[in-house]
């Protein structure tokens, strides 16, 4: 699937920044469609098989690196969302404001609270879904509150 | 022989994953084992750990450290596995057992085969002001806010960017303290890129090639200074940089425990990337003392799913020892363990698998 392809597409897909050979598996297991794969040493990259991938968010929280993201490209294409893991409370609820942040952390565009997932097989990791102006969607990797200076 | 209380099979300095490892496999295959460990709670490190574990999903990857160690002691204690909690292992009497010390008492236990499980201690940094109330280790900071619900400070600057440091900086912002930065005298983490990320995104500013001049303060750490450092490590002048900080959490390298090793006369070799001294094994977590093996950090420092395995092939290796079970069973059950570790220190972090070749190399010089 090339980039066109995805941005057009309404389902949702992951993200595996997952880039360095450490010895991990989960999410190679969790995956129900098989889309996630570590060929052979369990110290491989894993590989994602976008025909395959739903976007169900299983493997976002169940990755121990919090290395997996969702992007889903809302029909107008103005908007996207992003679905990452969240371990930090207060948790943020639906509605909220805020700030969609880079990968080191500077808030680069505006962010509002869509849902918060909590389910038992999530162990504690909260799938947190954040919309975003679309053009950032290859940025943003974290959520911060409006009115939060903690960090 | 002097006089000792009893004798068992196998006895296990330290409950940790790697002594729980041990003990159960040499416990499955019918071995008598007593697991001694200084601590309140067995688990050694894994108790502390609320992260998600890395590894195989097959191997309780996934899990929360904390569950791993539930996991263990629930299978050694299944097994018939004796565990002493609150007591110490003061040392060895010449003529053979040890001394075990609990509350006010001393006893003396002998043993058939000896497995040291005694994993690692961290190491700290000096500087001015290194005494000053607010500095400690990243392994107490997060035993105090793990175990015991208490944040260390609120505003907190950790030195060191490996795992440790990038793991213990981010559980101190879930327990709500501000991480004012990690320091590195390196130019580059030897962390997994993934904890680095995490603490990247929340905005956790990182200063590698930084190291602290002084702390200062009047009944704690008010203030650190940080200066930037050459290639050589030399400082560079100009670039002094004030924090203001509550506490500095030392997460500068972890050191394998080797005394009881080393009154065992147990012959050790320096290897660096394995944390210092470190006890000479054979391919079957055998020590060159008769009938001692070793596991765990205590090999050398590397993490809980390898002392885990290393714990089961040297608790196989002693059920051999004893005779509970013929060398071709033994042979199997360890290729597969071994097969394991090998896996497992594949990857960014295979040079520790040259560095265990060379202990083992060491061993039958």
């Amino acid at each position: 699937m090339n980039n066109k392809a995805l941005e057009d597409s309404e389902k949702g897909h992951a993200v595996l920044e997952c880039y360095e050979e450490i010895p991990c598996d989960p999410c190679s297991e969790i995956c129900p469609f098989g889309a996630i794969t570590i060929p052979g040493l369990i110290t491989n990259l894993p590989q994602l098989n976008l025909s395959l991938c739903t976007g169900c968010g299983r493997c976002v929280p169940a990755c121990p690196g919090q290395a997996i993201f969702i992007i889903k490209y809302l029909p107008d294409k103005r908007k996207a969302r992003i679905s990452l893991p969240y371990e930090f409370l207060p948790y943020p609820t639906t509605g909220q404001k805020g700030w969609g942040l880079n990968r080191n952390g500077h808030a680069v565009c505006r962010a509002r609270v869509i849902s918060l997932i909590l389910n038992k097989d999530y162990n504690h990791t909260a799938l947190l879904s954040i919309e975003i102006p679309s053009r950032f969607a290859k940025e943003v990797r974290f959520f911060r509150r409006s009115n939060d200076d903690n960090q | 022989m002097s006089e000792f209380e009893m004798v068992r099979d196998v006895l296990v300095v330290g409950a940790g994953p790697a002594g729980l490892g041990a003990a159960t496999e040499a416990a499955r295959l019918g071995a008598q084992v007593l697991v001694v460990d200084e601590n309140h709670r067995p688990g050694g490190q894994l108790f502390k750990q609320i992260h998600k574990f890395f590894g195989s999903a097959s191997h309780k990857a996934g899990k929360r450290g904390f569950v791993i160690g539930e996991y263990l002691l629930r299978e050694a204690r299944d097994c018939g596995v004796e565990i002493w909690l609150d007591s110490v292992v003061e040392g060895v009497l010449a003529e053979g057992p040890v001394c075990v010390v609990q509350g006010r008492n001393s006893r003396h236990i002998a043993f058939r085969n000896l497995i040291l499980a005694t994993g690692a201690q961290e190491n700290t940094a000096i500087f001015p002001g290194w005494t000053l109330p607010g500095v400690l280790t990243a392994g107490a900071a997060q035993t105090f806010a793990n175990l015991h619900g208490i944040l260390p400070g609120k505003k907190i600057l950790m030195l060191g960017s490996g795992n440790v440091g990038v793991i213990v900086g981010y559980q101190l912002i879930q327990a709500g303290a501000r991480m004012v930065g990690v320091v590195d005298i390196s130019p580059k983490s030897k962390g997994y890129q993934v904890h680095l990320d995490k603490l990247k995104r929340i905005g956790v500013p990182f200063f590698m090639s930084h190291r602290i001049t002084r702390a200062w303060g009047n009944f704690r750490v008010e203030g650190v200074e940080l200066v930037e450092v050459d290639r050589n490590y030399n400082i560079l002048p100009g670039t002094e940089k004030k924090l203001e900080v509550d506490t500095i959490c030392l997460a500068v390298g972890l050191n394998p425990r080797t005394q009881l090793a080393r009154q065992l006369r147990c012959r050790l070799k320096y290897i660096p990337e394995l944390g210092g001294w470190v006890t000479i094994h054979n391919e079957d977590m055998k020590t060159t003392a008769n009938n001692i093996f070793i596991a765990g950090d205590a090999a050398g420092v590397e993490e809980a799913n390898i002392a885990i395995d290393e714990g089961r092939l040297a608790g196989v290796a002693v059920a051999q020892n004893l005779g509970l079970v013929s060398e071709k069973e033994a042979e199997t059950i360890k290729e597969e363990y071994r097969e394991r570790l090998f896996s497992l220190r594949s990857g960014k972090d295979k040079e520790r698998l040259e560095c265990k070749r060379t202990l083992i190399r060491a061993y039958y010089e």
